[in-house]
């Protein structure tokens, strides 16, 4: 029987959900004996033509040749996975959706008439019918291990979607809202990180996209009392996460910085 | 070959780029590299976020190498509102940026490069013929990975680096647990070496310009001076008066010359040709072992000269991870004041610049930075006419491999450089 075949994209991104497929060390070599990693140009020179099986799409959506291949990769595979916050709410890039392109590009480049850039960085479900979505910037790589063996063995990943606030709790870490009066996103940020910015005695900044069906405005609310400096909570929803409908929202709802600029200064 | 090499999609590179070479009467009529890697306007939108938020922000320009994005953004902001860290924070930041290393370097040595060198499309198909060889990547990668996840918190985005130092001292027995891991790194680097010796690397020198950091102390990684193999020594606030960052019409990229208008060449060659004397006594001899004639002057080489730093930074962590020994504060308390400052580090693959102008309240007004791979952007262009006239004589495929080795030989970070767009080069 022919190996199960899997296909790993790029779009704009930094590599880090592909790269952590190959930071699975302890099971890389028994990972390529169950599928066959058909197109995967970080890791390999070949590639097998479609369709594949499985196509993990890493990265957002923001140049219209992006958004042509986005819908051929639809087409050719069976299952379509979101990796990572890029291709599940848009990304860091998506901070350009606030403020106009063009503004920013002319910030970095001295000819930006040359650029071909979408206004807007997407998430993949904005484009192609998404089978599946790992949040995460980046990824945890034992969930994309889960998910990957799922789709496999034809069951629903097992993908918790509690808040990172009740791993803090479950791990007896001490609360930094509490304890240190710093915001935290924890409350309405989804699980998957292991609560690691917390049990570094920080705030969590929301990589992981808001966990599902939290009340974002009472947590922003909750939280206002706790800001070290003028917009602070607002800026930690429009973030990584911050085009995430949920995230977007609140930070709507919010005062932003005290001395607000866009981008274009030279 | 008598065909025009048209590759897409560039495998074992972080990022995305296509080549094409064309021929014209027997003869390269034109190359064409282009990175099609969508901007990402880091420097626009850093633009009105506060200096906490920054070295979060500056990690996703790059999933391989977020930690040098980290380092160099905050020693500007540091330099910026006039900061200066404890001397264990500092350690602590050559320990992370070690563990960087090992992670970075062990990648590109046996899954991106080797695999060309060994006659392989890829680490996964070598590790058929080789499985001892690919699993010693793996551990060496993982080491790596384990000793930014301890420090960090995770090992692609850690998130435990803040203006000032750290948010919290990593744990004491979290870091000494992972000293036989780091010990048996070191062998594996040191065999590293001389397994790298044995392969046939293709025959190709030029006379370059090399750029690193130098420090009288240290094998400059963290920190350093701006030192060029022609002679020029420069403090790092001079380096953009030195080494400027254009976006040339004709070619339609951002990429870097030196003021006098030449091309030049950052990452593990450079600093090993220039800092050699600073490498620790184990490096050093590992060198000397293999017979390692300095200067080296052939890209595809570039893989000694990363074997040898893993020599250097699993010998140094360790010695850091000895020596740790959480005391005071992880990080200073201030308050934020206008400024404006840079902050230069050795990434993996070369130097990277980040400059910063900060309000009164530590607001980001400006921000400026030139990843490495943007300053090999012109060197890897003028390698790829150079080796134009001998690899047309080699048959199709072996040419197309030739080029895209001699690419892979950078260990090019397209993603890194948010700049690059569409180079097309055009000549008669």
């Amino acid at each position: 029987m022919n190996k199960p075949s899997v296909a790993v994209y790029k779009f704009s991104s930094c590599d880090g959900c592909q790269l952590s497929i190959l930071n699975l060390e302890d099971e890389l070599l028994d990972l390529v004996g169950v599928v066959e990693i058909a197109y995967f140009l970080e890791a390999r020179r070949r590639t097998l033509p479609g369709p594949y099986d499985i196509a993990l799409v890493e990265g957002s959506v923001t140049t219209p040749h992006e958004a042509e291949r986005i819908q051929q990769i639809r087409q050719n595979a069976k299952v379509v996975v979101a990796l990572g916050t890029c291709a599940t709410a848009g990304g860091i890039q998506a901070l350009r959706n606030f403020t106009k392109v063009q503004d920013l590009a002319l910030a970095v480049y001295q000819y930006p008439e040359f650029l071909h850039t979408l206004e807007k960085s997407t998430p993949i479900s904005e484009h192609v019918k998404v089978d599946m979505e790992l949040w995460g910037c980046p990824v945890n790589k034992y969930q994309l291990l889960e998910l990957v063996q799922a789709v496999l063995q034809k069951r629903r990943p097992n993908l918790p979607t509690h808040s990172v606030c009740l791993d803090c709790k479950r791990h007896g870490a001490v609360c930094v809202v509490v304890s240190q009066g710093v915001p935290c996103l924890g409350p309405g940020t989804r699980t998957g990180c292991g609560a690691l910015c917390p049990a570094n005695g920080r705030g969590c900044y929301g990589c992981f996209g808001p966990a599902p069906n939290v009340d974002l405005q009472a947590v922003s609310t909750a939280l206002r009392p706790a800001e070290r400096y003028p917009g602070e909570l607002h800026q930690l929803l429009r973030h990584i996460s911050g085009y995430a409908p949920a995230f977007r929202q609140a930070a709507d709802a919010l005062p932003g910085p005290a001395t607000p600029i866009s981008g274009g200064q030279k | 070959m008598n065909q025009n090499i048209e590759i897409p999609g560039l495998a074992r590179v972080e990022g995305e780029g296509a080549l094409y070479v064309r021929l014209k009467d027997g003869a390269v009529s034109e190359i064409e590299l282009n990175i099609y890697e969508p901007p990402r306007f880091f420097e626009g939108f850093l633009q009105g976020r506060y200096f906490q938020e920054v070295p979060d922000i500056t990690a996703r320009i790059c999933g391989i190498c977020p930690v040098a994005y980290q380092m160099s953004s905050v020693q500007a902001l540091e330099a910026a509102m006039g900061l200066s860290i404890s001397p264990q924070a500092r350690a602590l930041r050559r320990l992370l940026y070690c563990a960087e290393y090992i992670e970075s370097h062990a990648l590109h040595i046996y899954m991106l490069q080797a695999p060309d060198l060994v006659g392989h499309e890829s680490a996964i198909s070598l590790a058929g013929e080789a499985p001892e060889l690919v699993k010693k990547a793996l551990r060496l990668k993982k080491t790596g990975n384990e000793l930014l996840s301890a420090i960090g918190g995770r090992s692609v985005h850690p998130v435990n680096s803040c203006v000032g130092g750290f948010y919290r001292w990593p744990d004491r027995q979290s870091i000494y647990n992972l000293l036989p891991d780091l010990r048996w790194a070191l062998q594996a680097s040191l065999e590293t070496v001389e397994w790298a010796i044995t392969l046939d690397y293709p025959q190709f020198e030029q006379n370059y310009e090399f750029v690193a950091l130098t420090h009288p102390d240290e094998y400059a990684i963290y920190d350093g001076e701006v030192l060029s193999s022609s002679g020029t020594h420069i403090n790092h606030t001079a380096f953009e008066k030195h080494y400027l960052e254009t976006h040339v019409r004709h070619s339609n990229a951002l990429h870097s010359h030196s003021a006098a208008g030449t091309t030049y060449f950052v990452g593990p060659l450079a600093r090993l040709n220039l800092n050699f004397a600073q490498l620790r006594p184990i490096a050093q001899q590992a060198a000397q072992k293999i017979n390692l004639q300095l200067p080296l002057r052939n890209p595809y080489m570039g893989l000694l000269a990363r074997a040898v730093e893993l020599v250097e930074v699993c010998d140094l962590a360790i010695e850091l991870a000895e020596a740790y020994q959480p005391a005071g504060e992880s990080r200073i308390s201030f308050e934020p004041r206008a400024g404006e400052g840079c902050g230069v580090s050795e990434a993996p693959r070369g130097l990277l610049y980040h400059r910063y102008i900060v309000d009164e309240h530590g607001m980001v007004r400006f921000a400026r930075i030139t990843p490495p791979t943007a300053q090999n952007f012109a060197q890897m262009e003028a390698d790829l006419w150079a080796l134009a006239p001998s690899a047309i004589q080699l048959p199709q495929e072996e040419a197309s491999l030739a080029f895209e080795h001699l690419l892979r030989s950078y260990d090019p970070c397209i993603s890194c450089a948010t700049h690059f767009l569409k180079l097309k080069i055009e000549r008669s």
